[in-house]
């Protein structure tokens, strides 16, 4: 099957394009031996199934980054190349455009965000454009789907002119002319979008603005959450499923070894779906009706930040303070993610450029960051208390994050460089790509979660029948009892944490904790080892020495700030 | 006459124009700035920066971009 390449600059709207030539069967790849990824899909040219791949973003073909590499060997495995360009950014785009024509594969150029151009005050002669650079140029509004039928019968045209290999400096000189030619600008007032904009990245305004866009995400998600589980999820696994459940359970007789495993334990006469923890029970009400409604709210709100451009600038905003932990702004991006889920999070360490930038991210998210499930299951169980108990577990997690950081900072060797990025105009987000998107995140959450809870329901059924937990309780009893105040039987929980984060919260969940444990409980459980999901990534990110030194790291770090809770409060 | 005025990055005042003169840091640098369309010669508006020598924003070709401080201190710009 014949593979077109989508080709740019970061920030063109590239995957907004991509989103409207390919249809459903979309998946998302790792690019063999890395972490970046890529997204592709299939399209018909005429009569014709193509694949269509989204490449990383790439400014130049001389890589600068990983990202521009991975770009660069892609550009072999292409048959036709779809170079999106910014309409608004002709000089630097088009550098990009004379490298890939140099690499003599045909080429069609979609001028993208077409309709900035007029009210910026740039007039381009498309034509003038089209005879200059010998493939054709056709606008497009990737938004609103302006030009894509047009770029669509364009790919059959696609053109690879006879053009010399050039030095960096003969390349921009080229792209000197070419501008000269094609592109005429006129002067223009500031609109109030880019006053906007500005007032995003000064200090003062900057500040308040990201206050208020962090405080709406974080109450939009909560919202959009909490009505899923309390409009959707809830009423169907009460009404339609635990009925099912409880006939299968007095089908299997009610109790027996193979009957806790698939159904759960029967309280009361009835299905508790948090604490029977069966297969059927706890194994599907965890992942589906607490956890999995957070992370479509968190998505989506993520990726509408993300398409926006809200996130850069809130980089610059925090670059200051980020320097302190070790980090440079950029570092913001991957612990977002974390709030999501840990192991996105540890793979977006890869847009930090030094290993000692990303040991510390990686760890301090690891250790501070809560992902949507163990959020979910925090606010539902120590949310039962009272909000100030919630406040009080994000509060201390926060309190680590700094102080960490800053120790760091202060021990580890080298220094963190200097954030350079391109700051995206703010855009209407398309609802095309941003749900796409959401897609994308959902399935894969899915497809890790469900086999790792529905095991670990077995595995810890297993364990409980044989008794291994008892042991291993009666073991480290006295650390966990006396340092950190929890019963002897949390420890199981604590065990647990290494399958399933929220599943192992859920195990506290029956031992009627009060609400102080509970807090220690979930922070001890947020703190001291990452889901095993997650280690793995870590381990093969950054290498065993380093999630050695990052473990000794979190286990340390767990027990200290849990004692200390245990002392305080 | 043509009157230069050097000044870096870092320095300017918000809302000033220059020309991009010349990078004090090395190959590598250099290399990253021009993939982004700062080179020598550009003209390059300074749109913001924050306090405590935070990341300097600037314009160049309508496009925004954010230089770390210390990065700003080593391209120099000509006012004149």
């Amino acid at each position: 099957m014949r593979k077109i390449l989508l080709m740019g600059n970061p920030n063109v709207g590239k995957s907004v394009i991509f989103s409207r030539l390919t249809g459903v069967r979309v998946t998302v790849s790792n690019y063999p031996g890395t972490t970046i990824s890529y997204t592709r899909g299939f399209m018909k040219v005429g009569e014709e199934m193509v694949e269509v791949i989204d490449v990383p973003g790439a400014y130049t073909l001389e890589p600068t980054c990983e990202a521009e590499k991975i770009a660069l060997q892609m550009l072999d495995t292409g048959d036709i190349i779809i170079n999106v360009v910014n309409a608004i950014n002709l000089e630097r785009n088009l550098y990009l455009t004379l490298q890939l024509l140099e690499k003599h594969l045909p080429v069609i150029v979609a001028l993208n965000l077409w309709d900035d151009t007029k009210h910026r005050g740039i007039h381009i002669d498309l034509d003038k454009m089209r005879r200059l650079l010998g493939v054709p140029v056709i606008p497009t509004v990737a938004l609103t789907g302006e030009g894509i039928k047009e770029l669509v019968e364009a790919i059959p045209q696609a053109a690879s002119p006879a053009i010399p290999i050039r030095s960096s400096n003969e390349r921009w000189v080229a792209v000197g002319n070419i501008i000269d030619q094609v592109q005429r600008i006129t002067h223009r007032h500031h609109t109030r979008l880019e006053r906007l904009e500005d007032a995003s990245v000064k200090p003062l305004t900057g500040g308040m603005i990201a206050l208020a866009v962090l405080v709406s995400a974080f109450l939009l998600v909560r919202l959009i959450g909490e009505s899923l589980i309390g409009y959707v999820f809830d009423p169907l696994f009460n009404n339609l499923w635990a009925p099912v459940v409880l006939n299968l359970s007095n089908l299997m007789g009610g109790s027996g070894f193979l009957h806790d495993i698939v159904v759960g334990k029967v309280i009361g006469g009835e299905i508790n779906f948090v604490q029977s923890f069966g297969l059927l029970s706890s194994g599907l009400y965890v992942p589906f009706a607490m956890v999995l409604p957070y992370v479509i709210s968190f998505y989506l709100v993520l990726g509408l930040l993300e398409d926006i451009g809200y996130l850069p600038r809130l980089a610059i905003l925090l670059d200051t303070f980020m320097h302190h932990l070790g980090l440079h702004g950029y570092a913001i991006i991957p612990t977002l993610l974390g709030f999501g889920c840990n192991v996105p999070a540890v793979l977006a360490t890869r847009i930090l450029e030094s290993k000692r930038e990303r040991f510390i991210a990686a760890t301090l998210v690891s250790i501070a960051v809560p992902c949507a499930a163990l959020q979910a299951m925090i606010f539902g169980l120590v949310g039962q208390h009272g909000g100030q108990y919630v406040a009080i577990v994000y509060g201390t997690l926060f309190i680590v994050w700094i102080i960490l950081g800053a120790i760091f900072n202060h021990t580890l060797k080298g220094f963190s460089p200097e954030l350079l990025i391109e700051i995206p105009p703010y855009r209407l987000p398309a609802w095309r790509a941003v749900l796409q998107k959401l897609w994308l995140r959902i399935r894969s959450f899915l497809a890790e979660a469900i086999p790792i809870i529905l095991g670990a329901v077995v595995v810890i059924n297993i364990l409980y029948f044989l008794g291994v937990f008892d042991a291993i309780a009666n073991f480290t009893a006295p650390v966990v009892t006396s340092f950190l105040g929890l019963p002897k039987e949390a420890i199981t929980a604590l065990v647990i944490g290494f399958l399933r984060k929220d599943v192992a919260l859920g195990m506290l969940a029956p031992l009627a904790l009060s609400a102080n444990q509970l807090v220690v409980g979930s922070v001890v459980l947020a703190m001291f080892f990452p889901c095993i999901a997650t280690f793995v990534v870590f381990l093969k990110e950054l290498g065993v020495i380093n999630m050695l030194k990052s473990a000794g790291v979190m286990i340390t770090v767990a027990l200290l700030t849990g004692g200390i809770l245990n002392l305080i409060l | 006459m043509y009157n230069q005025k050097l000044i870096a990055l870092a320095r300017m005042q918000p809302g000033e124009t220059g020309m991009v003169a010349q990078f004090l840091g090395g190959r590598g640098m250099a290399n990253r700035l021009s993939a982004l369309g700062i080179r020598p010669g550009k003209r390059v508006t300074k749109v913001s920066s924050m306090l405590m020598r935070g990341p300097v924003t600037i314009e160049v070709d309508r496009v925004q971009i954010a230089i770390g401080f210390g990065m700003a201190n080593k391209v120099i710009v000509d006012l004149g």
